[in-house]
C-alpha cells in the first residue's frame, strides 16, 4: 500500500487518529480497495470505531496488490507522528504512508516546511480483520444532527459522567445522566436536556424508546466531528440492541458502533422478533466465505452449535452477541450505506418502568483469518482470544 | 543561632560586585542551565561563566558578558565559587518572577571571596531582600578539550526547526542519533524508540540552515537523558550551532536574546554514547 496526502487532509487523518484514540488502545489499519479504513475497538469490545478513507480523499491511493495488509499497531505510536496537531497545518505540505508487509514496514513520511523531512518508521503487528457487523440502515431510529449541537448538549454533562441516558418521542430527544442505582440516585446530581425535533436535520423516531450509552465513545467521535464540521448521524433502536454514531461524507465514512444497556426484563432474544434477523446464523457460510468479516452473532445461537469454548462469567458486561451471523453483510462488511430508512420496526417496545439493568450487551467481535480456503471451525476458535476477550458470556441462562 | 559558618563582614572588600536592572536577564539564562544543583561561577574581567556537570558526561555552560550587567567590578583576574543553583534560583525569582511590563527585579550581587557567602540584594517596587548563600569549595570543570581546529561537521540551524524536532522527539528512545554528512541525509536526528524508529531530516539548503558546513559523515549517539536538559536552552534560543570532532564530542551552542534585545551564550557539551560504524 502505498499512498499520499496533503497538508489539510493529514490534519483529518491526525484528527480520526485522535479520535480513535479515545476509545480503543490499538490502531487497526487495512488498506482495502475502497480505501484506507482505520478501525479500534475499545478493550471491553462493547465499542467498535472504524474511519474508512476513500481512495480520493488521497492525492494518490495504491491498494496492496497482494490482496490483505493488514496490521495493527498501539495507537499512542501513530499519534506521536501527528505530535504537533495544532501546527500539522501550517507544518506539514505532504505525507506518504507505505505498508510493505512482505519488508515489516509500515512509513509514515511527514514532508514539512523548509525542507524538514520527517520519517517514522512504525512496528507492527499483523492482525486479523476487525470489522463489527451492524446494519445501521435497519433501526428504528435516526436522528441527524450538526456537530455543534451535541458538542453542547454534552458539555453539560460532567466530565466524570460515564453513562448517558437518551430517550425519543415524536417531537424531542431527552438527554439525561445515567445513574447506577437508587442510592446513588438521591445523591448524585441529575442533569437533563431536551432537544426539540426542529434542532435536528433529520429526525426519524418510529420507536419511542429509551436507550443507555457510555458518553466516552459519543465524546470521541465529537472529537473529529467538530474538527470536520461533518452532520452526525445517530441510529439507534431497543435497548441493548448497538447505536451507530456515524459521519459520512464524499471521501470518507466513519462508524462508531456502541453498546448499549439492555433492560432488566427484556427478552434476551428479542431480536428475533425483528424481521432482519429471522433467519438463523449459518455458521458454514462465514466460515467458508472469502470475505473476512466480523462475526457478530446471537450468543445462545453460537455456542449452541461450535465448540466455542466456556467463557468466565462476568457479571458487568456480559456478551451480548447481538446481530446474527444471518445478516448477511456484503463483501464491504459494514460500509454499504443506502440512505433511507428500510426495516422499520413495527412494535415500539413497552416501557417498562423498571430502572435498567447495568448489562452493557457487548457487540461481540470475532475474527477470521484471511485465508478463507483453510477456514474450518478449527481455525476459528484458534481464534478464541478474540472471541472470549473479557466480556462474555453473563450469568443469566441462554434464552 | 544561624548555622552558618561564612561570615558576612567586610562589606568594604567585595571581589566581586554585578549589579542587573532587571534579574531576569540572568535567572532566564540560568535556568537554561538548572539539570544539578552544583553550579560553579566563575567571573572573569569578561563577564560571568557558569558550569554545570552531570555524571562526566555532560557540562553546561552559561555565559553573561560584563556589558549585561549595569555595573560590573572585579578585583581579581578570576574569581570562582560554586552555590547551589537551585537556591540561586529560588532567590533570584523570590519576589515571582513577574513577567508584567514595566515591573522588574532590580539585583545587585556581591561575593567577599574565598570563604564567604554569596550575598544578593533584589529589589522590586521598593521592597528589598537580602540573600545570603553559602558557597561551596569550587570544583574543577571537566575540560572537553574540543577545540574549533578538531570540529568535523558543524551546522547552524534556527532553533524553530529543532525545536519543533526536540518537542516531538520520541522520549522512549534511550539515544538520540544525530548523523551529519557533506552528502545525504546532511543532517539527521533519529530516535529507535518502542514504537519503530524515526528520522528527521535537515537538507542542507534549508532556509533553517544557515549555515552547513560538513566534511565526513558522522553518526553519533547521545544518551537522550543527557540531552533532555538541553532542550530548556533550545527553548530561549533563537540560533544553535550544532558541532562535532573528530571523537564524536557534541558542541552545542545556543544564542539567546534577553528581554533587553543582548544576546547570551549557553553552550553544552556531551560525550558520544557508543561507537557506531561509520557508513
Amino acid at each position: 500500500m502505498d499512498c499520499i496526502l496533503i497538508g489539510s487532509n493529514v490534519k483529518v487523518l491526525a484528527k480520526a487518529v485522535q479520535s480513535l484514540s479515545r476509545l480503543g488502545e490499538e490502531l487497526y489499519l487495512e488498506p482495502q480497495e475502497n480505501g484506507l479504513a482505520l478501525r479500534t475497538v475499545n478493550s471491553s469490545r462493547s465499542a467498535y470505531a472504524c474511519f474508512l478513507f476513500s481512495p480520493l480523499f488521497f492525492q494518490k491511493y495504491t491498494p496492496p496488490k497482494s490482496s490483505t495488509q493488514r496490521c495493527k499497531m498501539v495507537i499512542k505510536s501513530v499519534q506521536a507522528v501527528f505530535k504537533s496537531l495544532s501546527s500539522l497545518e501550517k507544518t506539514v505540505e505532504k505525507c506518504r504512508i507505505e505498508l510493505d508487509i512482505e519488508k515489516s514496514r509500515l512509513t509514515f513520511t511527514l514532508h514539512c516546511k523548509h525542507g524538514l523531512l520527517k520519517t517514522h518508521n512504525l512496528s507492527f503487528q499483523d492482525s486479523e480483520s476487525l470489522q463489527a457487523v451492524f446494519d445501521k440502515e435497519g433501526c428504528a431510529n435516526t436522528l441527524t444532527a450538526q456537530p455543534k449541537l451535541l458538542v453542547d448538549t454534552v458539555l453539560h454533562f460532567p466530565p466524570s459522567l460515564e453513562e448517558v441516558r437518551v430517550s425519543v418521542n415524536d417531537e424531542r430527544v431527552l438527554f439525561r445522566n445515567h445513574v447506577e442505582d437508587e442510592a446513588e440516585q438521591s445523591k448524585a446530581m441529575m442533569t437533563e436536556f431536551c432537544l426539540s425535533a426542529e434542532e435536528f436535520d433529520r429526525f426519524v423516531v418510529n420507536m419511542h424508546t429509551c436507550i443507555t450509552f457510555c458518553l466516552k465513545e459519543l465524546r470521541g467521535l465529537l472529537v473529529f466531528a467538530e474538527s470536520s464540521g461533518l452532520p452526525v448521524s445517530l441510529y439507534f433502536d431497543e435497548p441493548g440492541r448497538p447505536m451507530v454514531l456515524s459521519l459520512t461524507d464524499s471521501v470518507l465514512e466513519v462508524n462508531f458502533v456502541l453498546a448499549t444497556l439492555s433492560e432488566e426484563g427484556q427478552p434476551r432474544n428479542h431480536n428475533s422478533n425483528m424481521r432482519r434477523v429471522s433467519e438463523p446464523p449459518i455458521t458454514d457460510d462465514f466460515m467458508n466465505d472469502d470475505v473476512d468479516y466480523i462475526i457478530a452473532m446471537e450468543a445462545g445461537e453460537l455456542a449452541g452449535d461450535s465448540d466455542w469454548p466456556e467463557p468466565p462469567r462476568h457479571a458487568l458486561t456480559p456478551p451480548r452477541l447481538h446481530g446474527a451471523a444471518g445478516d448477511q453483510q456484503e463483501s464491504s462488511g459494514e460500509c454499504e450505506d443506502e440512505d433511507g430508512q428500510q426495516g422499520a420496526v413495527e412494535t415500539p417496545v413497552e416501557e417498562s418502568g423498571r430502572p435498567p439493568n447495568k448489562k452493557f450487551r457487548s457487540l461481540f467481535f470475532g475474527s477470521v483469518l484471511p485465508t478463507p480456503s483453510q477456514m474450518s471451525n478449527r481455525t476459528l476458535q484458534s481464534q478464541e482470544v478474540l472471541a472470549s476477550d473479557s466480556e462474555d458470556e453473563d450469568g443469566s441462562p441462554s434464552p | 543561632m544561624p548555622l552558618s559558618t561564612q561570615s558576612d563582614q567586610g562589606d568594604g572588600q567585595y571581589v566581586l560586585v554585578a549589579s542587573l536592572d532587571n534579574v531576569r536577564n540572568l535567572s532566564n539564562i540560568l535556568k537554561a542551565i538548572a539539570f544539578k544543583d552544583h553550579a560553579l561561577f566563575n567571573a572573569t574581567p569578561n563577564g560571568l561563566k557558569v558550569t554545570v556537570e552531570d555524571s562526566k558526561c555532560l557540562q553546561a555552560n552559561a555565559f553573561i558578558q560584563s556589558e549585561i550587567f549595569q555595573e560590573f567590578t572585579i578585583q581579581e583576574d578570576s574569581v570562582s565559587f560554586q552555590v547551589n543553583l537551585t537556591v540561586l534560583l529560588d532567590c533570584l525569582t523570590i519576589f515571582g518572577g513577574s513577567t508584567v511590563p514595566g515591573v522588574t527585579t532590580a539585583l545587585r550581587l556581591c561575593y567577599n571571596g574565598y570563604g564567604y557567602p554569596l550575598k544578593l540584594f533584589l529589589e522590586e517596587g521598593g521592597v528589598v531582600t537580602v540573600c545570603k548563600i553559602n558557597t561551596q569549595e569550587p570544583e574543577e570543570p571537566i575540560d572537553f578539550e574540543f577545540c574549533s581546529t578538531n570540529v568535523t561537521n558543524k551546522v547552524i540551524l534556527q532553533s524553530d526547526s529543532l525545536r519543533e524536532a526536540f518537542s516531538e522527539l520520541d522520549m522512549t528512545s534511550e539515544v538520540l542519533q544525530i548523523t551529519m554528512s557533506p552528502s545525504q541525509p546532511y543532517f539527521r536526528l533519529s530516535t529507535f524508540g518502542n514504537s519503530g524508529n524515526a528520522h528527521y531530516d535537515y537538507p542542507k539548503d534549508s532556509d533553517m540552515m544557515e549555515l552547513f558546513q560538513c566534511t565526513k559523515t558522522q553518526t553519533n549517539r547521545y544518551k537522550m537523558s543527557l540531552l533532555k536538559p538541553s532542550t530548556k536552552a533550545l527553548a530561549l534560543s533563537c540560533k544553535v550551532s550544532v558541532r562535532t570532532d573528530s571523537q564524536g564530542f557534541l558542541s552545542l551552542q545556543y544564542l539567546v536574546r534577553n528581554d533587553d534585545g543582548q544576546i547570551c551564550f549557553v553552550e553544552y557539551y556531551c560525550c558520544p554514547d557508543e561507537d557506531v560504524e561509520e557508513e
